[in-house]
């Protein structure tokens, strides 16, 4: 069976029953609404891709489609979801679970230890009675080990994958245990639907290639699948329908025939972006004047490895490192400043900097304002002043007094701390009840302004801002990017701004170097189309952009 | 006045409360019992004064991230070697308390590093390796007790001549040096001016130290290692510092104490010597991430006031001495307390 491209357009629904439909879904939290009356529908046998930017609102979907807790314990949401056709209320995983929809997850959950067979089979294993179980308890009936092999076996034919089922699971390559998991699930004889939350990610391309059979395969044998997936070329390659997510709305059903990349592309990113005429600098940035140049740089932090990154900062730029989570521009910062462990070669004004060495990055005039605001960013207890005064006292032996032989025992000079601080609290216009306000009780804007307090305090060359404006409210967010051109303009400083956000990279930024794979794929202006940025940023390459 | 009363009770939190309705609750039965409260009083003060010291050893150690120093003893047998080196060399009188901590110093310096070293090998683990660190040096010091090379009759057994004594008198070297320094008598009170001002000395200069760069930095480290980190300072370093100079609080606590006790007790006697510093401390307020001069002199006065009101007066309300109970049941359950309280770290 054939899934109709007619019968689903725009937002008419049809009469025919869908194995999985989820009606006029809205969600928020904590006011701020993260879905807005999404329309969803799968059918057997088809292929159903959802794609969209991180925040668009896939996971939350999902998350209510399995009855998640985070779901409940923030107000629940509003909308209906039907299976085959029948309302469905569905508070608990174990109730999708019930109804037939099946889950394959980003991380694995098998046990290393155990065999194909065993964790196919977990906690559904068959059993014969015998003598004590029936006098006992059904605890105590034998495993019936042929015939649960012989279901894992079919579980695994029906994906193609020609594994031995009697293997530990521990040695299998990553691909293969992606299978298990997936047999896992169309073991269970009842399900109806499967989702795959960017299966893809963790495999190699030929896995990549061997996985996406065996997806077209349950498809045929009839099973509903919705298919998460950052990667476009295999949404296209694949996808009966595709349904196009953007800030929570569906801004685009397509159906397979005749779709684009680069359609898709441009559907996932297009928001018109306003820029805003930013002040004019004396002398424009260029690759004349290196101030910073990465050569083959790595940094092992988890969940955003960096494999090898060759960048060039131009003095005196705003240049934005853009791409998706987990792909590794937020590594570059960490990596630079050494705050996760870095190899290959780093030149500031054509010097090597030592790399793992938090101490000579600043020395060197470097300072980070982290992505993780609360854990490395701030002393949460300490007061406004020492977090602003701190690292300049640490790194560049300043707001001391005393004179002993050694720097270490000068003692802390809270005058020139309260000057320094009262200063940049004016400056930056952080809302706080005075200088002393411990940093735990400002809102989230006022805290990052801290950050970027004692960043400027540092009195950098370049300046690191990796998501600066993350979970601080809309006014805040414009104020921090202010701050930052100001920096720029004003004091010359060098920005390398990370962010998920591709509007606001292309509000302030000059160039934008997009990352993928824990690779750059190419730098982007901000006037460049829609269509190029979202191809980028999901691994494709356009012909006439020159990698720098 | 209600409102007052509540915030007080909050800021010093419950158990201080009742800790100081307690004590208060002794003085007024003392009082009642017609027990002289002056003489009370005034041993209560040296006991503050003769603990202080390895009380505030907690400080560091609990600032740099480590947590209690349960390794204490570690400290306490450089301060013995300290201490016998110099009755060995027969200094005498303030001479010899001066040279004993002197003496001290260099070995505490050195077995904190070892010992700091251990620690950064087995983090979140700290508190549990120290008190085992603890009992196994002073175990291991009872063989060094023995084979030492001490020969001044004073120290060593009477019959064979090899060999330190059990206990050793400080008579006729530092003993009571620091009680009799500039002691007053004011209204029938004894107040032991030299040993609270070496106290108050030692307590200024730890609290100067954490003004300092590197002193803020240990506490930046403890309180937050990736931020520290991002401030270019290694946190192994900090703790380090932070152990050494707990271990080095100790040496010199030992002393003091060793000088007011009279005594200086050998073999398994610094056994559980961290045990009393480390409840004193938490009675005191302390937390096993925050810890204070403040909360190192609350605590101190309230526990040693405790422990030296409860004796007399117990055995005055009911036959029989239930002091040494009342003091294991407080101590041991104040560190119960302190350690079971959902404290958890927000940073790991």
């Amino acid at each position: 069976m054939q899934p109709g491209n007619c019968l689903y357009v725009g937002g008419i629904r049809d009469t025919v029953a869908h194995v999985l439909e989820m009606r006029g879904i809205n969600k928020s939290f904590f006011g701020t609404t993260v879905l807005k009356d999404v329309d969803l529908a799968v059918d057997a046998g088809e292929i159903h891709a959802l794609v969209g930017e991180n925040g668009a609102g896939k996971s939350t979907l999902m998350n209510i489609l399995f009855g998640m807790p985070v779901i409940h314990n923030t107000g629940g949401y509003e909308g209906q979801i039907l299976v085959d056709g029948e309302q469905v209320e569905i508070p608990s995983p174990g109730v999708a679970m019930q109804l037939g929809i099946g889950m394959v997850h980003q991380e694995f959950m098998l046990m290393p230890g155990f065999t194909v067979t065993e964790n196919i089979k977990l906690n559904r294993e068959i059993s014969r009675p015998n003598l004590l179980s029936r006098i006992i308890s059904d605890k105590l009936e034998l495993l019936d080990v042929s015939q649960m092999g012989k279901d894992s076996r079919q579980a695994l034919d029906k994906l193609g994958v020609d594994i031995d089922h009697w293997l530990p699971v521990a040695g299998l390559p990553v691909g293969y245990m992606q299978f298990v998991e997936i047999a896992r699930e169309i073991d269970k004889s009842q399900v109806k639907a499967l989702v795959f939350d960017e299966p893809t990610a963790v495999l190699t391309e030929s896995e990549a290639e061997l996985f996406l059979g065996a997806v077209q395969r349950l498809s045929e044998a009839g099973l509903a699948i919705l298919f998460i997936s950052h990667r476009l070329a295999e949404v296209v390659a694949v996808a009966h329908r595709i349904t196009v997510l953007r800030d929570g709305e569906v801004v685009g059903r397509l159906s397979q025939n005749g779709v684009k990349v680069e359609r898709i592309a441009e559907m996932m990113v297009g928001r018109q972006i306003k820029r805003p005429a930013l002040p004019p600098r004396t002398s424009e940035p260029s690759d004349d004047d290196i101030i910073l140049e990465t050569k083959n740089l790595e940094v092992q932090m988890p969940g955003e490895r960096l494999k090898g990154l060759n960048l060039a900062v131009r003095r005196g730029e705003i240049l934005g490192l853009g791409g998706l989570a987990g792909h590794g521009k937020v590594a570059v910062a960490n990596g630079i400043m050494g705050l996760y462990p870095a190899s290959g070669s780093v030149r500031i004004e054509g010097r090597e900097l030592p790399l793992n060495d938090p101490a000579a990055a600043l020395q060197s005039r470097l300072a980070f304002v982290s992505e993780d605001r609360r854990g490395t960013g701030l002393l949460l207890d300490e007061s406004i002043e020492d977090n602003i005064a701190f690292t300049s006292m640490q790194s560049q032996n300043r707001f001391l007094k005393g004179s002993v032989p050694w720097q270490g025992l000068r003692v802390r000079d809270g005058e020139a701390i309260r000057k320094q601080a009262l200063k940049t609290i004016e400056e930056l216009d952080i809302r706080c009840t005075g200088p002393e306000q411990p940093v735990r009780r400002l809102s989230g804007g006022n805290q990052q302004k801290v950050c970027l307090a004692r960043a400027l305090t540092l009195s950098p060359r370049i300046l690191f801002a990796s998501e600066p404006t993350r979970g601080i409210d809309v006014g805040a967010k414009s104020l921090v990017l202010d701050l930052l051109v100001k920096f720029n303009r004003e004091l010359g400083m060098t920005v390398v701004l990370t962010s998920s956000e591709l509007a606001e990279l292309r509000m302030i930024c000059d160039r934008i170097a997009i990352i993928y794979q824990g690779r750059l794929v190419g730098i982007l202006t901000p006037d460049d189309s829609d269509v190029e940025f979202g191809l980028m940023m999901a691994g494709g390459r356009v012909s006439e952009v020159g990698v720098g | 006045m209600k409102e007052r009363l509540r915030n007080l009770i909050a800021q010093l939190g419950v158990p201080r409360v009742i800790i100081i309705g307690f004590v208060l609750a002794l003085f007024v039965i003392a009082y009642s019992t017609k027990l002289p409260i002056g003489p009370l009083f005034s041993a209560s003060l040296v006991r503050v004064g003769m603990n202080g010291v390895l009380v505030l050893a907690m400080v560091p150690t609990i600032s740099a991230g480590v947590g209690l120093n349960f390794g204490l003893p570690v400290g306490v047998l450089c301060g013995l070697v300290g201490a016998l080196i110099s009755m060995q060399m027969d200094f005498k009188g303030f001479m010899g308390f001066i040279m004993a901590i002197l003496f001290s110093l260099p070995l505490a310096v050195l077995a904190g590093w070892g010992y700091a070293a251990l620690l950064n090998k087995v983090k979140g683990q700290e508190m549990m390796v120290g008190t085992y660190l603890g009992f196994s040096s002073v175990a291991g010091m009872c063989i060094f007790w023995l084979l030492a090379p001490f020969d001044n009759p004073e120290l060593v057994w009477a019959i064979g001549g090899q060999g330190l004594r059990y206990t050793l008198t400080l008579d006729n070297h530092f003993g009571k040096v620091l009680n009799r320094l500039f002691q007053v008598s004011f209204g029938g009170l004894e107040i032991p001016l030299g040993l609270l001002g070496f106290f108050g000395l030692m307590c200024l200069l730890v609290h100067l130290f954490f003004s300092t760069k590197m002193g803020l930095a240990v506490k930046a480290a403890g309180a937050n290692p990736r931020f520290a980190q991002a401030s270019g300072i290694d946190p192994d370093r900090t703790r380090t510092v932070g152990v050494v100079l707990s271990t080095v609080l100790g040496a010199i606590g030992i002393v003091v104490y060793a000088q007011s006790y009279g005594f200086i007790q050998l073999y398994m006697a610094p056994l559980m010597m961290a045990f009393p510093a480390v409840a004193a401390i938490l009675i005191g307020g302390a937390n096993l991430q925050r810890a204070t001069i403040g909360h190192v002199i609350l605590g101190t006065f309230l526990f040693q006031t405790l422990l030296t009101t409860a004796l007399p007066v117990t055995s005055r309300v009911i036959q029989g001495d239930i002091s040494e109970v009342a003091r294991l049941i407080i101590s041991n359950g104040m560190i119960l307390y302190a350690l079971t309280r959902g404290d958890g770290r927000e940073t790991a």
